[in-house]
């Protein structure tokens, strides 16, 4: 039992990464990848919501006519996510105006309507909610991964503070403007999956 | 009047284009780019369904759920703003799901061409996200009509630019980490850079 949930909570971190291998849910990530106070907000969110659905849809499983299976889902995850914006609201004001429209999105977010899908339905609670958190963990590993190399060598700073010291103020840095902008993420995550791939050789794609 | 229009217009097409400026609709953009021909379809899908939902969500969001937005029925001061994400997803699905039928019934010929993109569209980030920004800028419901059309249009744009940058690629020499997956991201930040370069255009 403990050996399956450790399982459930690490295999979707490296193994599995749902970012990297099946192309889930990059929708909404990386848009919100510049700052890293936004990307760990993000990550948070995230992690709620995939551990809250799969949670209560694991928990409604055996009561569920498999026809109106994906409303409900949907409805529960959209509750969840209106939670999240509301709370961020009340509390970071200033973060979720910066998140603007993508809180709002997790609701489209592949990864949470496909775990619920793919794992709630067939399993227990508890394994449910752990693969949930292991699932917004793996996400937020290469949210932050790119966050970090965006923010740290596009602005020389790690949470708004100073770490390289700019040529413009004296330092002997000098920012690379491009890492701040949209395209950089999509480089960014095209050489983590590179890089990923040259590590675990199996997961490189056939010819064609 | 006009210009402002083309302008809001011209912005959603090029300099804030859905999928390269925003990374809306990611998944499907990535998936279904392999052939010029399915991805010209499902484009064409996004422009129809992104220019219906766009428009309803704002009357929803303009006589329902907005503060006072109720009063005509005698409820002053209800903001009904928190179910807004529950009911653009609801209208968005219902509507893909009439979309669906009425061309099933009246063009079948379209139908069996779109048919297999319609229910993709649904989980569409662009879809809802184009609802979201409606909502964000506090468009009129003229403004909301282009805005739905021409975010539309930019997808549809990039996702065929992208399935023939792709079929060119074939023929090429990627190294084995890189094929597919990886790949497809470096082309698709290198026409993001492109598609930067629009942000000059001011009318």
């Amino acid at each position: 039992m403990a050996e399956k949930a450790s399982e459930a909570l690490l295999k979707p971190l490296a193994r599995d990464n749902s970012i990297a291998r099946q192309v889930l849910g990059i929708c909404s990530a990386l848009a919100v990848t510049s700052k890293l106070e936004t990307t760990v907000t993000m990550c948070l969110a995230v992690i709620f919501v995939t551990a809250g659905a799969n949670a209560a849809v694991s928990l409604v499983r055996r009561h569920l006519p498999s026809s109106i299976r994906l409303i409900v889902q949907m409805t529960i995850i959209a509750s969840l996510v209106i939670v999240v914006d509301q709370v961020l609201r009340a509390y970071a004001f200033g973060i979720s105006r910066q998140l603007s429209v993508f809180v709002g999105l997790i609701i489209t977010n592949c990864i949470v309507l496909g775990r619920a899908e793919g794992y709630a339905m067939h399993h227990g609670v508890w394994l449910s909610f752990l693969d949930g958190v292991g699932n917004g963990l793996g996400y937020s590993a290469v949210l932050l991964t790119v966050g970090v190399v965006r923010e740290l060598l596009g602005a020389g700073r790690l949470f708004g503070l100073r770490v390289l010291p700019l040529a413009s103020d004296g330092g002997w840095y000098v920012p690379n403007g491009l890492l701040l902008l949209p395209p950089s993420a999509f480089f960014l995550i095209g050489l983590l999956i590179w890089a990923l791939r040259t590590w675990r050789r199996e997961q490189v794609e056939a010819e064609g | 009047m006009s210009a402002t229009y083309l302008s809001l217009f011209l912005k959603s097409v090029f300099t804030e284009n859905m999928a390269l400026a925003f990374f809306l609709g990611m998944c499907t953009f990535l998936a279904v780019s392999k052939k010029i021909q399915t991805a010209f379809g499902l484009g064409v899908a996004v422009v129809v369904v992104q220019t219906i939902t766009v428009p309803v969500n704002n009357l929803v969001y303009q006589r329902l759920l907005r503060e006072d937005a109720l009063a005509w029925a005698g409820l002053q001061g209800v903001d009904l703003t928190f179910v807004g994400l529950i009911s653009y997803i609801g209208v968005i699905a219902a509507m893909v799901q009439v979309l669906e039928m009425f061309l099933d019934r009246y063009v079948p010929a379209l139908y069996s061409a779109l048919g297999i993109f319609l229910p993709l569209i649904t989980v569409n980030c662009a879809i809802l996200g184009g609802s979201l920004f409606m909502v964000e800028r506090d468009y009129s419901l003229g403004e909301s009509v282009v805005y739905g059309f021409g975010s539309g249009l930019g997808w549809a744009l990039a996702i065929v630019a992208l399935a023939g940058v792709r079929d060119r690629l074939k023929y090429s020499d990627v190294p084995a980490g890189l094929r597919g997956l990886g790949i497809t991201f470096i082309t698709v930040g290198l026409m993001a850079m492109a598609f930067m370069s629009f942000s000059g255009i001011q009318l």
